[in-house]
């Protein structure tokens, strides 16, 4: 069984919903994004996206553009970003680690070289945003095969049809867009969301987990009643943005923000 | 050129997927997978809709001008020596380049599907002219996504689409260009799905844009195929034309690609040389990815990352390139060779003071291969460039590079 569905079935167990923050590696400085994970995990997150730099991230909304930027001027590679995996795991190896990114930097190194190097890595998930269900076919077995958990995104735009040809690929979890945009917009409806999960629900018993929109403690507690897991980006990757130069206070908002969404959640959970 | 592809294999390029042989297909975030399905059957519909091709026609005919005219550039030919060679005259379009033939077919779709808000992305400006042109005519809103550094080459068509009436948006991430006001239109249209038509203005992108504007296009190569009968009374030896994302090459090469005797020559931007790296030549000089929707030919570094291109022309400073040409060239059917920012120059100067015709600085590429290309060839045989815009947009590029401050 993979760490991620082991994770999710236990956290399941005791009733609680997964908090699963994503930072860009390489954002503001290499240097950090390790601490940065090891703070969400204290903080009271249950797997970490870690993004993957990309020269043109179609799929983003500015703050994630940026950091992208700040991440791509350090040269950040997707070589280095399966290190910093594998130097997460020296002191870490319960926490799920899924790598979101795109699919060009994935194919310049080799989809069987990836596969191979984020196993030795100690990486649990891809999540590679350009590949849609229909391109998927040729990657999917080989990731599985090394038993790496394949993410998909489904839409509130994505079609029941649709959903059935994710649900057949995915594993681990599926990615809920919580609105038609780019990541860190702001449009977050819960009740709408709520509507869009029974349509995939009624697919698959994969856990859900929703993202695009979560801002704060209170957004989180509300997506955390009607999805298994929250996902928060750009949030946080503003927090790092703004505090780039004081990596000390950096890691303590980031760590703040996480725990009070922990702990909102958990309230929400509690009643 | 030994190969020959019959035309039920032609039939089959692109596949339902939109792949040409190993490239194209749909690469994008799953937010805008229904969009470019219900656009893919929509459009698959409206081809067999008499109706829309009848207004498609027309307009081409009362609006863009249509048929261009095949010019035998007869002082050119005699300066050259060698091959006969002919002018496809898209420069004569309405708006000045091949780029209106498309605008107009998917403006016609935008009115179909009943949206009222289209959007484009533009390098060198002509896309996003011809956006903002049909635009008015059709009384659509529209948004043109150009990169700061575009906006501030293009000056003279950005003026031009605001008195169109189009909003034009300066894009400022990565590399300011043409690349990022794609990445910026594509999240416009996640966001805006509901009520905006992209009009992507080249043959990338993700299925299926490639082949819908490929067939837009193509309307190129039927008229120089009839129009070289008429003249010469065979088909042309070799067809020339420049490559950025390639849809003014497509249009021309595509209705001949089943003539196996007829060679086809992409012409990419070699910007300071090949060698350089400076330049915007992926088919010459970079290895296959993904990038916009589509599997292509990209100028990329080690890790995967878009790397900055050059060229001398806006139009042509793009890092990717159509799919179908990616399949042309690996499977040897066209042939895709470089010219630099000088041999461009040199045969815009060439063309306007030998034949009075003045060339953009795109097609001023596809100008410097066909002399080279006509010099080797015999005086019987014939060499059609597509003459894809007209050169006024660049005539403050021209005097810069040449020292002068016009206003």
């Amino acid at each position: 069984m993979s760490r991620i569905k082991s994770y999710l079935d236990n956290l399941g167990e005791q009733g609680k919903k997964a908090l699963i923050p994503y930072i860009t590696a390489g954002d503001p400085h290499p240097q950090h994004t390790v601490s940065l994970m090891h703070a969400l995990v204290e903080a009271g997150a249950d797997i970490i996206e870690l993004g993957v730099p990309f020269s043109d991230p179609m799929a983003d909304g500015p703050v994630i553009q940026l950091a992208c930027e700040r991440a791509l001027v350090h040269g950040t590679s997707l070589s280095q970003v399966l290190e910093m995996v594998a130097e997460f795991r020296n002191t870490n190896q319960s926490t799920p680690i899924v790598l979101m990114g795109y699919l060009n930097p994935v194919e310049a190194m080799g989809v069987e070289n990836f596969i191979q190097r984020a196993k030795q890595a100690g990486l649990d998930g891809v999540l590679i945003v350009d590949l849609p269900a229909e391109e998927a076919a040729s990657y999917v077995p080989a990731l599985r095969r090394e038993g790496l958990d394949c993410i998909f995104l489904i839409a509130p735009t994505t079609t029941d049809e649709r959903i059935q040809t994710a649900v057949t690929y995915a594993s681990g979890y599926i990615y809920y867009v919580s609105f038609k945009g780019v990541t860190g917009a702001n449009s977050l409806d819960v009740q709408d969301v709520s509507n869009h999960l029974q349509r995939i629900r009624a697919k698959t018993d994969m856990p859900v987990g929703v993202g695009f929109g979560i801002k704060d403690a209170e957004s989180a507690a509300a997506v955390s009643a009607v999805a298994d897991g929250v996902i928060v980006g750009s949030a946080l990757v503003n927090t790092i943005a703004s505090n780039a130069e004081e990596p000390a206070t950096m890691l303590d908002e980031i760590g703040r923000i996480a725990r009070g969404m922990r702990e909102a959640m958990d309230a929400k959970s509690a009643r | 050129m030994n190969v020959k592809f019959s035309p039920e294999e032609l039939s089959k390029i692109p596949d339902q997927q939109g792949h040409f042989g190993q490239y194209g297909g749909r690469f994008v975030s799953e937010t805008l997978m229904a969009s470019l399905l219900e656009l893919e059957q929509q459009y698959e519909r409206l081809c067999q809709d008499a109706r829309f091709q009848e207004e498609f026609d027309q307009d081409l005919a009362d609006y863009v001008g249509r048929p261009s005219p095949l010019y035998f550039a007869e002082r050119l030919t005699e300066q050259v020596g060698g091959a006969k060679i002919y002018l496809k005259r898209e420069d004569l379009n309405h708006t000045g380049a091949h780029k209106v033939n498309n605008t107009i077919g998917q403006a016609l779709l935008a009115k179909y599907l009943r949206k009222p808000r289209i959007i484009a992305e533009t390098g060198a400006g002509q896309h996003g002219v011809a956006s903002a042109t049909v635009a008015a005519r059709l009384g659509l809103e529209c948004v043109v996504f150009m990169g700061e550094e575009d906006v501030k080459r293009q000056a003279l068509n950005v003026y031009r689409m605001k008195l169109l009436g189009a909003t034009v948006r300066p894009v400022s991430s990565g590399t300011k260009t043409l690349k990022d006001a794609m990445n910026e239109a594509l999240r416009d249209w996640v966001t805006n799905v509901d009520n905006t038509f992209y009009i992507i203005g080249t043959i990338a992108g993700p299925h299926p844009y490639p082949k819908l504007v490929r067939d837009f296009q193509s309307v190129i190569g039927r008229e120089t195929k009839l129009q070289c009968m008429e003249k010469e009374g065979r088909l042309p030896d070799a067809l020339v034309a420049c490559v950025g994302g390639g849809s003014n090459a497509i249009g021309l090469f595509y209705p001949f690609i089943g003539d196996r005797d007829v060679a086809m020559y992409g012409v990419e931007a070699g910007g300071h040389g090949i060698d350089t790296g400076q330049h915007a030549a992926p088919l010459c000089a970079g290895r296959p990815g993904v990038l916009h929707g589509n599997r292509t030919y990209l100028m990329e570094d080690d890790n995967g990352q878009i790397s900055p291109t050059h060229s001398i022309s806006a139009g042509l400073d793009y890092p990717g390139v159509g799919p179908e040409h990616a399949w042309l060239k690996d499977s040897g059917r066209a042939e895709y060779v470089a010219a630099t920012d000088e041999e461009a120059l040199d045969a815009f100067h060439k063309l306007t003071r030998i034949e009075g015709i003045m060339p953009a600085l795109e097609s001023s590429h596809a100008v410097a291969y066909a002399m080279k290309l006509a010099r080797q060839m015999d005086r019987d045989q014939v060499i059609v460039i597509n003459l894809s815009g007209r050169g006024d947009k660049d005539i403050h590029t021209v005097a810069s590079l040449q020292g002068i401050e016009l206003f």
